[in-house]
């Protein structure tokens, strides 16, 4: 089990136990986390699970694959920090990780 | 009015394999799609991405399964209502009256919703002020190109609908092409061109920029656009055009009376009906204890959904359970000779 934060754009926060080897977008959807759509069911098809990933902890999650920023392009309102989160699966070492979500999926 | 033992609403997989089953055990159908091609998101979202859960077809792409699908339905007449959406269903005498956007109208006692996480719309602006131009001076799809003729016009986007369109308008246009990023997702042979029309002037490139707002009072004036490092242009422009691709709406269909969670529809599992009768909800949009959205639980679950419809589009007769290695009777629906 590994601590996540969710930060909604109203800046409401939840903190929950994530089991690893679950995805972030996973832990989001199966704990009633409203802001992450996940339409496509994490396949990196849709970029609806789009979340900023706090600049402290960008480096230190799994980097993009190919094809993600592809997907980032599409997301609403992407930054420089901008993930999908169907694509960081949780480990010991994000114990902490603090995610912001955006003002809306699409 | 089209009389139709079912309507199948959604084209990708799903649907067409519920197609063939209600073909092959007698009923005839149409289906309906808002997307202008077959196949859902099959076609839309991964045409080249392989697929290797699909059974006894060890590797194949979204836009192979759909080819197959399709050849499977050969035999078969079936109408397709494509670049259609379905917006009103409605009770009438046991029966459902079915009403597309374009006023198609329909009259079943069947209805098959199969459409994965509802249908495709396309992925807008970000600023809300560009709603108030929207299908004016924003658009997010080209209907009539020679309306840009002369006219200045920025593109958004990096991928291949933002590059063919650069390359395109730039015959006749002045074309600003923005994207968040240096890299384009598109073809390269279009990345190339784009950037020999960049060199030669034809087209004005700004990448790492994204919109900011919209100007201007009764018309579209200017944009402003802004980088990565907050740097922002203004830019003088008569359309803005943006090319995000499409995200998935779940639309009317939230207006029919069904039992609506999380954007999917629940039904039984026999009959993968709703709550309302005959109203089936199969592939990715139904749910169910234990559903997976896989493409082959929605083929199970299209089946079953076929045989359902049987009773009501044929209440006087028996439904009996054939195979297709055997039965002279399907073997003739496929025109199969022996």
């Amino acid at each position: 089990m590994t601590k996540i934060t969710y930060i909604q754009h109203n800046g409401k926060s939840h903190t929950i136990n994530v089991d690893n080897g679950l995805t972030v977008m996973e832990g989001a959807v199966q704990n009633d986390i409203p802001g992450i759509d996940a339409d496509c069911g994490g396949s990196m098809a849709c970029a609806t699970c789009h979340v900023y990933v706090k600049e402290d902890w960008f480096n230190k999650v799994p980097s993009k694959t190919e094809g993600e920023d592809d997907m980032l392009d599409q997301a609403y309102e992407p930054k420089s920090n901008s993930r999908l989160s169907c694509q960081i699966v949780v480990s010991d070492e994000l114990e902490g990780l603090i995610v912001n979500l955006p003002e809306k999926q699409v | 009015m089209i009389k139709t033992d079912a309507l199948i609403i959604g084209a990708g997989p799903t649907g067409l394999f519920t197609a063939h089953q209600l073909k092959l055990i007698g009923l005839n159908c149409e289906i309906v799609d808002n997307l202008d091609k077959i196949g859902g998101q099959c076609i839309e979202l991964y045409p080249d991405k392989p697929i290797y859960d699909i059974p006894a077809i060890p590797e194949c792409t979204g836009e192979e399964l759909t080819k197959n699908l399709i050849e499977q339905l050969k035999p078969f007449n079936i109408k397709f209502h494509l670049s259609e959406r379905v917006d009103e269903v409605k009770k009438n005498n046991g029966h459902w009256n079915v009403k597309t956007n374009k006023g198609t109208e329909f009259n079943t006692p069947n209805v098959i919703i199969a459409g994965g996480v509802g249908s495709f719309e396309p992925r807008k602006f970000a600023p809300k002020e560009c709603e108030r131009f929207e299908n004016k001076s924003i658009l997010y799809s080209v209907k009539d190109k020679s309306i840009f003729k002369g006219k200045t016009i920025s593109i958004f986007g990096g991928g291949d609908s933002a590059l063919d369109w650069a390359i395109e308008l730039s015959k006749d246009s002045k074309v600003n092409l923005i994207h968040r990023r240096d890299e384009f997702r598109g073809a390269q042979i279009s990345v190339n061109k784009v950037n020999e029309l960049n060199e030669s002037g034809k087209i004005d490139l700004f990448t790492k920029y994204q919109l900011k707002s919209v100007n201007g009072t009764n018309k579209l004036e200017n944009i402003e656009i802004m980088s990565d490092d907050k740097e922002i242009k203004k830019l003088k422009t008569d359309y803005v055009l943006g090319f995000f691709g499409l995200i998935m709406q779940l639309g009317p269909i939230a207006e029919w009376g069904l039992n609506i969670d999380k954007k999917t529809v629940a039904v039984d599992t026999e009959k993968f009906e709703t709550n309302q009768k005959g109203i089936y909800a199969v592939g990715d949009i139904c749910t169910y204890p234990g559903k997976l959205k896989l493409i082959l639980s929605g083929f199970h679950e299209g089946a079953l959904a076929a045989r359902a419809c049987f009773k009501l589009a044929r209440p006087n007769e028996k439904y009996r359970f054939e195979f297709t290695t055997s039965s002279k009777t399907i073997k003739d629906r496929l025109g199969v000779k022996e």
